[in-house]
């Protein structure tokens, strides 16, 4: 028999613990906690009028005269953490170019965070700050939000939703269906940092590098663009399926051809080097800080011109020119004088051998 | 099956047994293993199939016959500025 | 890059292109037997430059294009089994069999990884003691050394949960075939220079005597190209047969000697099925039976296989270099790189692909001059 004494009197209960350090299920349920967590670790940071009142969604006022461009987007990228950028940075930076690629000034954005049971608090902190800091840099503010809590397992850590709302003066019509015959083509820098970048970081194919990804906010870069000329066409950033992916989706929407000049395209001799490497070709790889623009033959110099000493534009170049025929077909002259064409990505790229 | 790229050897280790290089494929670097030229020194360049060197280069060889189609290119040209 | 970016350069290229165009006074059929070289000369548009006269027939060059049918279902029997983790050269991912491929494999759940480097399959079996890992060792000569260096590495380090799982096939036995069937046009080769780094070019001399068709040792840049056809063309003009060395930077006569002595210590030469072609005997190699603790074939029992290859994939005429992509009536209708119907519309290194990718628009331009 124990000889024990009991201490009836002392007997507590004893109390959750807070969880501080990691995101647990309760995070997500919708109570105290999950209140504590948007407090804490979102309001707090993204301080801005809409968001502090607590209401389930932002009262914004409409621009008179002004039409809106709206865009979504998802972001699933592993790792969370990668050179040059993060989740955040890429999940803020990647809707407003995606509204700012119609002309419009990007004002707005919506986050939804799926969290996975397990993720360290602090990680969380360090994507919400990349988000803010982004959000400062392109002058935007991230009004409404939200998260929910999955099993271990299911989420990579993270993923991030965003909605971006912008403002269009009317009159404006940049978009893919708008280019023109005799457009020139211009790039807005090196192709293919993103992808290498990421793939470096993932670390399965063994290389090392000093690639950085190019994530960045184009939206002062295209006002600078707007307000050297008016004859803008087409704006569009070549994100996944890359560059040569992103020009045949044009030539298709605007029915025209388009011919590049292989000995333009600005190439990174470290990526240029991964791509040889792994038997990659450079237009089909991820960028995320890069534009590529349609503008009218007369006004191509210029809008270059003013490209070059704006952030994020200083090694624009042209690259090509937009053609009458073959339509909807993109062709390369290669630097030996020849002619190819280049093709979408079809499934996914893949290292090989051959 | 012949997507092999040259590249500079910048350092020699051993890894569980087999000796491996870390070598400069301009400016990207990656673990290769030099199993198959034993005789590889720092400095030299190796063509590199899969992570693996299967032969070295002779830098001596590819200077002088690039040396050479120059100089053919540029007679070349001359004939080619003479030709009425 | 160093020793890659000088034999691009455009006006070397032209220089040799154009002196070309003073040898030859004569239509030449010539071969390149690696994919690795048809993919360089569709990229550069090597062939639009080249004068009329010299037409190129794509050769059967791509290990992942003749990798038999029954193998690919084997592959995809196994990657699917519970425990397994399946490594594979990236090209071999979207390779089908009958009916699916290791794409579809990984959709249902079969964990399937892609390796750089056949020593990252052997970390994973270090890495994962509770599960079998099985590596898809295709290729020619060129990747046969690191395939074998997987299998005795994991000896030496005492694995026995690492397997390999083999579709190796020869060069010369494929260049005998070809040449001996009563359709071939083929009057010259450009060899496979990376190949011949590993093995040398000792074994084409007999090929070219029983023949009696000039044989060049070729590299991959357009510069390498070039040259390659150019002493091809020499040859061929002059009436000359032989072997030459047009990629003396990286290969001589005898090759590599560890990687051949290494490579026979593991493999034996056998029959060998190719894709779309059938048997050609003695042109493969398979493991040694004391090395049978690492032959995926005998770890796995893959059952009976019934294979079904489309009916209206020509893969095997092309890879023969008896057709081209765009006489099968197939080509960029039902068989495109998104749905393909045989290997060499899959492999970014089948002639079919590389047609349909970098497209074959009729162009009536001139070649502007550098």
């Amino acid at each position: 028999m124990s000889e024990e004494t009991v201490n009836i009197e002392g007997a507590v209960c004893a109390p959750p613990l807070p969880h501080s350090e990691q995101i647990v299920m309760g995070h997500g349920a919708g109570g105290r906690m999950s209140h504590q967590l948007i407090q804490k670790a979102f309001v707090s940071v993204f301080q801005n009028p809409a968001l502090q009142t607590g209401d389930d969604a932002a009262m914004l006022q409409p621009v008179p005269g002004m039409q809106l461009s709206i865009s979504t987007d998802s972001h699933v990228v592993t790792p969370l953490f990668f050179p040059g950028g993060d989740i955040g940075r890429l999940a803020v930076c990647g809707t407003v170019n995606d509204v700012a690629m119609l002309g419009a000034k990007p004002l707005y954005l919506t986050a939804g965070f799926i969290l996975e049971e397990g993720l360290e608090m602090s990680t969380l902190q360090r994507v919400i700050a990349s988000m803010q800091a982004a959000a400062q840099e392109a002058n935007v503010q991230i009004v409404a939000g939200d998260t929910k809590v999955v099993q271990k397992g299911k989420a990579d850590g993270l993923y991030i939703t965003t909605a971006g709302v912008g403002i269009i003066p009317i009159g404006t019509n940049v978009s893919g269906a708008q280019a023109k015959p005799g457009d020139m083509i211009i790039l807005s820098g090196s192709i293919g940092d993103h992808g290498i970048a990421v793939l470096g970081a993932r670390g399965e194919l063994g290389f090392q590098s000093t690639i950085q990804s190019d994530v960045a906010p184009l939206n002062h870069l295209i006002e600078a663009m707007l307000h050297a000329s008016q004859n803008i066409h087409v704006l569009r950033d070549p994100t996944r399926g890359g560059l040569a992916t992103t020009l045949n989706e044009i030539a298709t929407q605007s029915n025209v051809g388009i011919m590049l000049d292989e000995k333009t395209l600005p190439i990174h001799p470290e990526v240029a080097a991964a791509c040889e490497m792994l038997g990659f070709d450079p237009l089909y790889i991820a960028n995320e800080g890069k534009l590529v623009a349609m503008v009218s033959r007369e006004d191509a110099e210029s809008v270059l011109r003013a490209m070059r000493v704006t952030r994020y534009g200083e090694d624009a170049v042209i690259i090509g020119e937009v053609t009458a025929e073959p339509r909807g077909r993109v062709l390369l002259k290669t630097s030996l004088g020849s002619t190819r064409v280049v093709d979408m990505l079809a499934g996914e790229m893949l290292p090989r051998i051959c | 099956m012949c997507l092999a790229i040259p590249g500079k050897i910048v350092d020699i280790f051993e890894r569980d047994g087999l000796k491996m290089a870390k070598v400069d494929y301009g400016g990207i670097f990656r673990e290769t293993c030099l199993e198959y030229v034993p005789e590889a020194q720092v400095g030299e360049y190796c063509v590199v199939h899969v992570g693996f060197a299967i032969s070295l280069l002779d830098e001596q060889d590819a200077m002088e016959s690039l040396e050479l189609l120059k100089q053919i290119s540029d007679i070349e040209e001359e004939l080619g500025k003479d030709t009425p | 890059m160093k020793y890659v970016n000088e034999y691009r350069d455009a006006e070397l290229v032209h220089g040799v292109i154009e002196e070309i165009r003073r040898t030859v006074t004569h239509p030449w059929v010539l071969m390149e037997i690696c994919g690795g070289q048809t993919h360089a000369i569709v990229r550069h548009g090597i062939d639009q430059l080249l004068p009329p006269e010299i037409e190129l027939v794509h050769g059967p060059g791509c290990p992942v294009c003749v990798t038999p049918l029954e193998l690919i279902d084997k592959a995809l029997t196994i990657a699917a089994s519970p425990d397994v983790v399946f490594c594979s050269y990236g090209d071999m991912l979207r390779v089908p069999g009958s009916g699916r491929d290791l794409f579809s494999i990984k959709a249902q759940g079969g964990d399937v990884r892609v390796v750089y480097s056949p020593l990252d399959a052997v970390k994973l079996a270090q890495q994962n003691p509770d599960k079998q890992v099985v590596f898809f060792a295709i290729g020619f000569e060129t990747t046969a050394p690191p395939n074998v260096m997987s299998i005795l590495q994991a000896q030496r380090l005492g694995l026995t949960n690492y397997s390999v799982l083999i579709s190796h096939v020869r060069v010369p036995p494929a260049i005998k075939a070809i040449l001996s069937s009563p359709q071939n046009r083929v009057q010259g080769f450009l060899l496979a220079g990376h190949v011949s780094a590993v093995m040398g070019y000792w074994e084409y001399s007999p090929l070219v005597d029983e023949f009696k068709i000039p044989m060049v040792v070729t590299g991959f840049e357009p510069l390498d190209i070039v040259q390659g056809i150019l002493k091809t063309v020499q040859l061929l003009e002059a009436g000359k047969v032989e072997v030459a060395n047009a990629y003396s930077r990286a290969v001589n006569f005898d090759g590599n000697l560890p990687a051949q002595k290494t490579i026979n210590q593991v493999f034996y030469e056998c029959d060998r099925k190719w894709r779309g072609i059938g048997m050609i005997p003695m042109s493969g190699w398979g493991l040694r039976p004391e090395f049978d603790a690492f032959n995926a074939e005998k770890r796995f029992d893959v059952g009976a296989i019934h294979t079904q290859e489309s009916s209206l994939c020509i893969a095997g005429q092309i890879l023969q270099g008896l057709k081209k992509p765009h006489d099968c009536p197939a080509f960029g209708k039902e068989c495109t790189t998104e749905n393909p119907l045989g290997a060499t519309m899959v492999s970014s290194e089948g002639a079919c692909a590389a047609y349909y990718r970098y497209g074959r628009v009729e162009l009536n331009q001139k070649v502007e001059q550098v």
